[in-house]
């Protein structure tokens, strides 16, 4: 019983040692989940370090949709993976992260749009992913509310269902890593903003902070739409542009959808929260920016979305509104692992719109790198050297509204 | 925020109008390698802060120009046509 009222920090505070290991810049789900896999791994000189608190970039501002029905041979196991792994986090955490696999529907109201879902259904089905592709009736038998009606603007034609999707506690994943983290004995610091990277003959030898010097020999950048403002740090310009993505929330309303429904055509997704509340989503802003602020166009354009898909929704308040920054790649592919040019730098980026569902596969490959210096196959596809190569890993299909 | 953009033939207008065409850079010499090619392509300052970046105003007089933007705050500080 006392238990219950004995107060436990999640993570500690610490004052700055003079040197790491490994300092991992961005307190994200990525920084965390590399902090905690290394911890693991019996790497624990480690510091993670945010410009603001644990969370306060898009891994607290996300829609937390995990999903695995991606639709290139190098994206689907690497996502199937990640899923894999968060079904089983709030055993590994000892910490409930309520992960709801309620299933997800990403719905196609045009020809091409079933052509792409098609083949993304028989790519997963090929490589052990539950996902394919359903007609209307079936739709409607699984979402009541939904319009399947012929005359609606767009009418839908069909979806791929996917039931192993579904929607995580965003906060709660956030804060498992980093109290998992902290009890391997890894440093967290929030509020500590990285201002420089020294290097000495191409190698990372220290961190410039606003809160003194740190000396390491190993920086992870895992700082999403911020992530081209470190590399440039060491002199490297990543393929990244930043482009704010928004969603909304609504007023509480009886359960009536219990699923995650993605509509590409549309540019608009919803579900519906254990509270009642519908969280709808969009695609990015048309425009690069590091403004977090939300706009009107935007809510007018998801407003009017959604109401296509769930008439009956006309009612309905809006609460909030937000917006985050996202590091977007141009084949909606994530940057992974080292940096030729500069011995001793690391990325985890390019995570855009569609990184949550990854956090856990980033976290423990990179942390194998880390670790052993040798990069994980499952990574290998997302190298920087992709660019310079002719190896893009083309996602957009799959992950531009879908995130 | 949602911003106006001034283009230099129609006036003041909603971004809404308009298509956005990323950062200025410098196209490379015939004589530039592979790498300097993909780095024209894909590579990008990505700059938090003031950048020159290409406008098309599609919903408009469909010219492209130039703006100069603060992207931290999405001020535009001046428009002006591609020939200036
Ligand atoms: C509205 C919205 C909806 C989304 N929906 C989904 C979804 O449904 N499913 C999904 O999988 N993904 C979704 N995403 C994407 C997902 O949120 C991100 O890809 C993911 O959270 C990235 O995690 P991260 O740890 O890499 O970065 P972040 O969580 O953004 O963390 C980066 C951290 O770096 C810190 N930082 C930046 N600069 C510095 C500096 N100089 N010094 C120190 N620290 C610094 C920031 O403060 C920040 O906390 C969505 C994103 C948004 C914005
Ligand atoms: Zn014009």
């Amino acid at each position: 019983m006392l238990q219950l009222f004995r107060k436990e920090r999640m993570w500690r505070p610490h004052f700055l040692k003079a040197r790491y290991d490994v300092v991992i810049i961005g307190a994200g789900v990525h920084g965390l989940a590399a902090a905690y896999y290394l911890g693991k791994r019996g790497v624990t000189n480690v510091a993670v370090l945010d410009k603001g608190y644990l969370g306060s970039g898009n891994s607290g501002r996300n829609t937390a949709i995990i999903r695995a029905n991606y639709r290139t041979p190098e994206g689907i196991p690497f996502y199937h993976e990640s899923v894999r792994l968060y079904e089983g986090l709030s055993q590994d955490l000892g910490y409930n992260v309520l992960f709801s696999q309620q299933g997800h529907l990403t719905l196609a109201h045009t020809d091409s749009a079933v052509d792409g879902l098609r083949v993304r259904a028989e790519a997963n089905a090929l490589l052990g992913v539950d996902s394919r592709l359903i007609g209307p009736d079936e739709i409607k038998r699984l979402v009541p509310a939904i319009d399947i009606s012929t005359s609606a603007h767009q009418p839908i034609r069909a979806a791929l269902y996917h039931p192993p999707g579904g929607i995580i506690r965003h906060d709660a994943v956030v804060w498992g890593y980093a109290r998992g983290a902290d009890r391997l004995g890894i440093e967290i610091h929030p509020h500590t903003e990285v201002q420089g990277i020294q290097t000495e003959n191409g190698q990372v030898t220290a961190v410039q902070t606003n809160r003194g010097q740190i000396k390491t020999g190993t920086v992870l950048n895992v700082t999403s739409g911020w992530c081209s403002t470190i590399a440039r740090m060491v002199g490297v310009n990543l393929p990244i542009v930043s482009h704010p993505l928004q969603a909304c929330v609504t007023e509480p309303l009886k359960p009536f959808l219990d699923k995650v429904i993605v509509s590409s055509n549309l540019h608009v997704y919803v579900n519906q929260t254990d509270r009642g509340e519908l969280v709808l989503g969009a695609e990015i802003d048309p425009y690069s920016s590091y403004s977090s602020a939300s706009t009107l166009p935007t809510l007018e354009m998801i407003a009017a979305h959604t109401l296509e898909l769930f008439p009956a929704l006309v009612e309905v308040r809006v609460l909030r509104q937000w917006a985050g920054v996202c590091d977007m790649t141009p084949d909606y592919s994530p940057i992974m692992g080292e940096v030729p040019e500069v011995r001793g730098f690391l990325v985890d980026v390019g995570w855009g719109t569609y990184g949550f569902k990854a956090g856990p596969v980033s976290g423990k490959t990179m942390a194998e790198l880390i670790a052993t210096g040798r990069t994980p196959d499952l990574i290998k596809p997302f190298a920087l050297s992709r660019f310079y190569e002719d190896r893009l890993v083309g996602e957009k299909a799959a992950a531009a509204v879908s995130h | 925020m949602s911003f106006l953009l001034c283009c230099p033939n129609c006036g003041e207008r909603s971004v809404y109008e308009f298509r956005f065409g990323g950062e200025v850079r410098q196209r490379p010499t015939e004589e530039a390698s592979l790498r300097e090619w993909a780095d024209y392509l894909y590579a990008r300052k990505n700059e938090a802060g003031v950048q020159k970046e290409w406008w098309y105003h599609h919903l408009g007089c469909r010219t492209w120009f130039f703006a100069v933007r603060d992207t931290t705050t999405n001020t535009v500080l001046k428009t002006f046509g591609a020939d200036k």
